[in-house]
């Protein structure tokens, strides 16, 4: 997820000046606040929250290299990213549900926003949390906008009220007020309400959005903003404030590149919390919107806890389990690697994953690059074999492998490499497994994670045995180097992945920027 | 509500009026003024550069002249680009693209009128086969406007094939204009850029394209350069469409995406009715931003 990417290169390199120095002075400081300015004001933050920002990193900056004798760099970093945390919303804040349900979302916004896919992905996850949502369809102006929400509705599996047929037709206010009764027969314990998109500008409409939230009282106001909106954000967000006084902030299309800087101006201008954001198509990319690593995602440190979060959410423990002691006993066969595989796949894009790492900065062309298609390939050429063939890669001949690249629509080579490397791996990650099961379950076959410190003592068990220690450290340092330039062989589940992990940051980017971090 | 309704245009002219010289002050307010209408710190810089230059050389201390300065150079930069459609050929084909929610399906309803208004004959072609009630969407626009609708005979059809099926049906019927709807995408979606690639080289089997129309919505900000930068490079964009200019947002960032990629703007979209949409003239639209 490329999100805020170019701000975070903006501010990286705006920062990296200040590295290594020992002393700062009011002229580095003032040339960093001028490209932060810079940056923020490419990103489409409004002018005057950039002023306050900027106005804060500085005095704060200069205040602090006066008083303590600490590294500056690593002050001036921390100042920006609290400054960042502060305007994105401080805490995080959960949805409030009423304590008499049923809970009543409303979503308002422009037009095109996303409130209509955005209500689909809500029911989604209400659901996935044990709520039971209404849809409810009060967008009677945009052609077919309930027939949409039907169809989102359905592909959500949640219930859908649409008793207009839109297009200009019916009475939104009315429709809400009928759904409050509906719900509350039909057991419904949380009602979403799509409104129309409207203009901050258009007080006949803003007036009819307000009546829908007089007559519904809804326990949530959720202000729906596409990331990339311009110095408009603001203007907009305090018309909505003034006519429906929303309770929070919806981001969407985060999947995309815009640098969202409106969504800091508007959390600063109007004081309510971003709540959720949205980053893809899929009624899935939808997740709980947390400041703190918005900020870091900014600085470009990763966003390494929601990667965990989801890889734990699409991990089946027991399989887990049972595949750790298949490496233990070396009994790991490609079906078993095809499981791995398809369970990678539940924790959603690859790019997105790798996306989220911290430094994967550098990488973002290669992402853009890296293909997708080559797990479906690898998954294709395991499929066309048959259960003994997976059991044993021995048996396979060379007209076994014909058939196979025949039926997968690869080419002998293909399956060749395939065969070749899953050996390697399956040797490195029995070496691994020896050792103790890898820390994170769910996470060894992610490509791309670097083999971090807590994984190294681990490694060492692969590497040099040599008695002299400065033939073993030179060694090791050799073997974790063709890791840097493989990572994936060395996770083990990579097949045919290694493209996506050229050009990491090395181990040694990571420890400094730690350190810089003060983490 | 006074406050938070003035338009760009009025703070300029606030600003023009109640400053009686030029100061440092006039200065900082006109930067506030252009990067708060999406002009973008580049171009603000630049623009404010060049009317430091000119208010220095012509020795001008009034804020009105500096206002009549500042609308020549925003209309000189807008109207260095040609915004006259081509639609001489016959079927000429027109492909609408553009990032998800900006106001392509809208926008389709509304050229569907603006040409019918000129006697032509029109097929849709809906070929957003991807979200949920486009092809309806589009098929409502289209009637409004009297226009043919090809749909797509099956959901999920490739998009390709139904535009194909739209230019085949105009050639077949001799309709002399065809509009065809694409599904909203990200320019940062690799796989879904390469699909309008496609569908742009299914269409070329048959006919050339006459225009591909990029559609941007003008609430948004300096991302709109990236968008059209990766459009053009892979569906061959040849102008703009600004949406949503019945609000507050005014597109300053056009200016940006016209520097850059050289693209002209070609049609308005001012509200939610069908007959919205209007060409471009560089004066009333260097009038909107500046006043």
């Amino acid at each position: 997820m490329a999100t805020f990417g170019t701000l975070s290169d903006r501010l990286t390199q705006a920062l990296a000046n200040l590295r290594g120095k020992g002393v700062l002075t009011a002229a580095d400081i003032d040339g960093t606040v001028r490209e932060i300015r810079r940056a923020l004001l490419d990103a489409d933050v409004n002018l005057d929250v950039v002023k306050r920002f900027t106005g804060t990193v500085r005095e704060r900056a200069l205040g602090a290299t006066l008083n303590k004798a600490l590294n500056p760099a690593q002050q001036v970093v921390q100042i920006v990213n609290e400054e960042l945390i502060g305007i994105l919303g401080g805490e995080e804040r959960r949805l409030t549900f009423a304590k008499q349900p049923p809970t009543v979302i409303m979503l308002a916004g422009l037009q095109g926003a996303g409130k209509t896919t955005l209500a689909g992905k809500l029911a989604k996850w209400l659901e996935s949390e044990g709520h039971a949502p209404l849809l409810v369809a009060c967008d009677l102006q945009r052609p077919n906008a309930v027939q949409q929400l039907q169809v989102v509705g359905e592909q959500a599996g949640a219930a859908v009220y649409a008793p207009e047929p839109g297009n200009g037709v019916g009475n939104p206010v009315r429709v809400a007020k009928d759904a409050m009764r509906f719900a509350r027969d039909k057991q419904y314990d949380v009602v979403v309400i799509d409104t129309a998109g409207r203009l901050g500008v258009d007080a006949e409409l803003m007036k009819q959005a307000a009546d829908i939230r007089r007559a519904t009282d809804p326990d949530e106001v959720l202000f729906v903003l596409d990331a990339m909106i311009g110095q408009d954000a603001v203007t907009t967000a305090k018309a909505f404030q003034d006519g429906v006084d929303f309770t929070g902030v919806v981001l969407t299309k985060l999947d995309g590149d815009a640098r969202g800087g409106a969504a800091l101006s508007v959390a600063s201008v109007t004081g309510r919390p971003i709540l959720f954001a949205s980053t893809g198509e899929r009624l899935t990319d939808f997740e709980p919107f947390r400041p703190d690593r918005m900020a870091s995602r900014i600085l470009d440190l990763g966003d390494i806890l929601t990667l965990i979060e989801q890889a734990q959410q699409a991990f089946d423990e027991r399989e887990a389990v049972e595949m750790a002691q298949k490496l233990a006993t070396a009994t790991f066969t490609l079906d078993d690697f095809l499981k791995q595989m398809q369970q990678l796949r539940k924790m959603g894009s690859l790019k997105k994953m790798i996306g989220m790492l911290p430094g994967a900065r550098g990488m973002r062309e290669q992402l853009e690059n890296f293909d997708e298609r080559e797990i479906v390939r690898t998954e294709a050429i395991i499929q066309s074999m048959t259960p003994a063939e997976r059991q044993n890669p021995k048996l396979l001949n060379g007209s076994r492998r014909l058939r196979i690249a025949r039926g997968s629509g690869m080419t002998v080579t293909d399956v060749n490499q395939l065969v070749t490397r899953f050996d390697q791996a399956a040797k490195m990650m029995r070496t691994v497994a020896r050792g103790g099961v890898p820390q994170v379950p769910g996470m060894g076959p992610i490509p791309g994670v670097r083999p971090g410190a807590k994984q190294q003592g681990k490694k060492k068990q692969g590497g040099s045995r040599s008695g002299n220690p400065a033939k073993r450290a030179a060694e090791n340092a050799a073997l974790a180097e063709g890791r840097a330039a493989r990572p994936a062989a060395s996770t083990g589940a990579g097949f045919g992945l290694g493209a996506g992990g050229d050009g990491m940051p090395s181990e040694d980017d990571l420890a400094k920027m730690q350190k810089l971090l003060g983490r | 509500m006074a406050e938070r309704t003035l338009s760009f245009g009025a703070r300029l002219r606030g600003l023009f009026q109640t400053v009686r010289v030029i100061d440092d002050d006039t200065w900082d307010d006109l930067e506030a003024a252009l990067i708060g209408a999406d002009f973008g710190p580049d171009i603000t810089e630049s623009m404010i550069t060049d009317l430091k230059e000119k208010v220095e050389k012509f020795r001008v201390t009034d804020p009105r002249d500096l206002q009549r300065m500042l609308r020549e150079d925003v209309e000189e930069r807008l109207a260095g680009f040609d915004p006259t459609l081509k639609l001489s050929a016959r079927p000429a084909v027109v492909l609408m693209v553009g990032v998800n929610g900006v106001g392509k399906t809208t926008t389709i309803g509304k050229f569907a009128r603006f040409v019918g208004n000129y006697g032509r004959s029109v097929v849709v072609g809906a070929a957003d086969t991807f979200r949920a009630a486009a092809v309806e969407q589009v098929a409502t626009w289209a009637e409004r406007a009297g226009a043919e609708v090809v749909r797509p005979q099956h959901p999920g059809q490739d998009p390709a094939s139904v535009a194909y099926q739209t230019v085949e049906h105009a050639m077949r019927t001799g309709t002399e204009i065809v509009l065809i709807d694409t599904a909203g995408r990200l320019h940062t979606k690799g796989g879904l850029m390469d699909e309008l690639g496609k569908i742009k080289r299914v269409v070329e089997k048959l006919t050339p394209i006459s225009e591909v129309l990029l559609v941007l919505d003008a609430t948004t900000g300096q991302n709109g350069v990236v968008q059209a930068e990766v459009f053009i490079e892979h569906a061959g964009v040849t102008g703009l469409v600004i949406t949503k200019l019945d609000g507050t947002a005014k597109g300053g960032f056009v200016l940006r995406v016209q520097d850059e990629t050289g693209l002209p703007v070609k049609l308005i979209g001012q509200g939610e009715r069908i007959g919205d949409l209007t060409g471009f003239t560089p004066s009333v639209f260097a009038a909107g931003l500046v006043g």
